[in-house]
């Protein structure tokens, strides 16, 4: 499953490419291609071009491969690719529809995203880990690329972040700005003044709570994933396959079920916010 | 694993972009035609249940007009028969006047004939007699003289 030519034939030739130590392999693996070069590791004012350039590729396929199905769609009977796409949008429909009790005309196409985003993230962690960084080095473009864009923590934040926003978004469509207002100040604890400033409180880390957990549990997965395809690579050539086979064969569980349980979440926040209790 | 605002703030964008182009380009017309196809089956399916209540009401007119032209067969074949009885009936009655009448025709002829014959007869007896009598008592009679009384005699006869 996993090639390694960095540890098996990249021994006889000497490279820019080629790490000589599992340290410096592993690190390699795990540092994304920053903007600008050479930038403080620690400085957070840079861009992950490659995780940037991967979601980006894989979005716009996402969509491309969508656009098609929609733009032949017909009511009468559909074709083999019309089918798969429609399965897809009646499966995120009827999950929208169990947990979101509103007009789902922007939350379904949300869900849908999510899940078909999600996915292709994490499905490129099926991509043996050494292909594209090689390549990418060996063709002289970079040093780094890393193709998992759920394993890089700014990703699945950019998704959580834009979900808080949806929170709070659909909390005041759903119930008014004073409503809502009125919601994060007297709930959970009760309308006393004296309380309003721990319901505040509470409010806004369960916020918080929510955008974080939603990222961390996608990210955890997927970097910890990568992680183990990266350590495998560290063995042998001839063993790799056993534990690789059986950790590529665990992951296919892992891609479609985080992606599922994004998009749940986040249909289950928003319709929390929503919803009059 | 490292921070990267300007990644964070891309995918957010990058993210909101992808849904607006999917609830634009996909989502509705996708829905739009599944809710179509979803109406249409269920049109197909009230119109195919109609065309079966339609079919079982066909099927017993078509029973009742079938029972219908049975009963009228069997009435016409029942005054077919009945006419043919008659027309037999008549036929054998003609005939049976026919022979009868034949028979009286025929009766009447042979009455007829046997008179005559007898007439005959009497007539030619009566010259044998007349005959006879001349050659017995050996004298021509004058048959005009005796004319009366011959025929006074074949009368008799």
């Amino acid at each position: 499953m996993e090639s390694n030519p960095v540890l098996t034939e990249g021994a006889t030739q000497a490279s820019v490419c080629e790490m000589p130590t599992a340290d410096a392999y592993v690190v390699h693996h795990i540092t994304n291609l920053r903007l600008p070069k050479g930038s403080d590791p620690m400085d957070p004012f840079v861009l992950h071009l490659d995780t940037m350039i991967v979601s980006w590729v894989l979005g716009l396929f996402f969509l491309f491969f969508l656009m098609m199905a929609a733009r032949r769609a017909t009511a009468g009977e559909p074709g083999k690719l019309q089918n798969f796409v429609e399965m897809l949008v009646d499966f995120v429909d009827n999950t929208v529809k169990e947990s979101f009790h509103g007009p789902r005309n922007f939350v379904g196409p949300l869900a849908l995203t999510i899940f078909g985003v999600v996915f292709l993230w994490n499905l490129m962690d099926l991509v043996p880990v050494d292909y594209v960084p090689y390549a990418v080095c060996k063709l002289g473009f970079a040093n780094y690329f890393r193709i998992v864009p759920s394993a890089d923590i700014n990703a699945p934040f950019g998704l959580s972040v834009t979900v808080l926003g949806l929170i709070i978004i659909y909390g005041i469509k759903g119930k008014g700005l004073g409503g809502y207002g009125k919601e994060l100040f007297t709930h959970p604890f009760g309308a006393n003044p004296l309380l309003w400033i721990p319901n505040l409180i509470l409010n806004v880390v369960e916020l918080i709570a929510k955008t974080v957990s939603l990222a961390m549990r996608l990210f955890g997965n997927l970097y910890a994933a990568e992680l183990i395809f990266v350590l495998i690579a560290l063995l042998p050539w001839w063993i790799q396959f056993v534990p690789g086979g059986a950790w590529a064969i665990f992951h296919i569980l892992v891609v479609p079920l985080q992606a599922f349980l994004f998009m749940t979440l986040t249909i289950v926040y928003l319709s929390l916010a929503y919803e009059k209790h | 694993m490292l921070p990267s605002i300007w990644t964070l703030v891309g995918q957010a964008g990058t993210f909101l972009v992808f849904i607006w182009a999917v609830m634009k380009f996909v989502w509705p017309p996708l829905t739009q035609a599944m809710e179509e196809r979803r109406q249409k089956i269920a049109e197909g399916l009230a119109h195919s249940e109609q065309a079966e209540q339609a079919l079982d009401r066909a099927q017993a007119e078509a029973e009742e007009v079938l029972r219908g032209a049975r009963r009228k067969a069997g009435e016409i074949i029942e005054q077919a028969s009945a006419r043919s009885n008659q027309i037999v009936e008549e036929a054998r009655q003609s005939a049976v006047a026919e022979r009868d009448r034949q028979v009286a025709a025929a009766e009447a002829e042979i009455r007829l004939a046997t008179n005559q014959a007898r007439e005959a007869l009497r007539e030619r007896l009566a010259e044998l007699a007349v005959a006879g009598a001349g050659q017995v008592i050996e004298k021509e009679i004058d048959a005009k003289a005796h004319r009366e009384l011959l025929d006074k005699l074949s009368a008799q006869l």
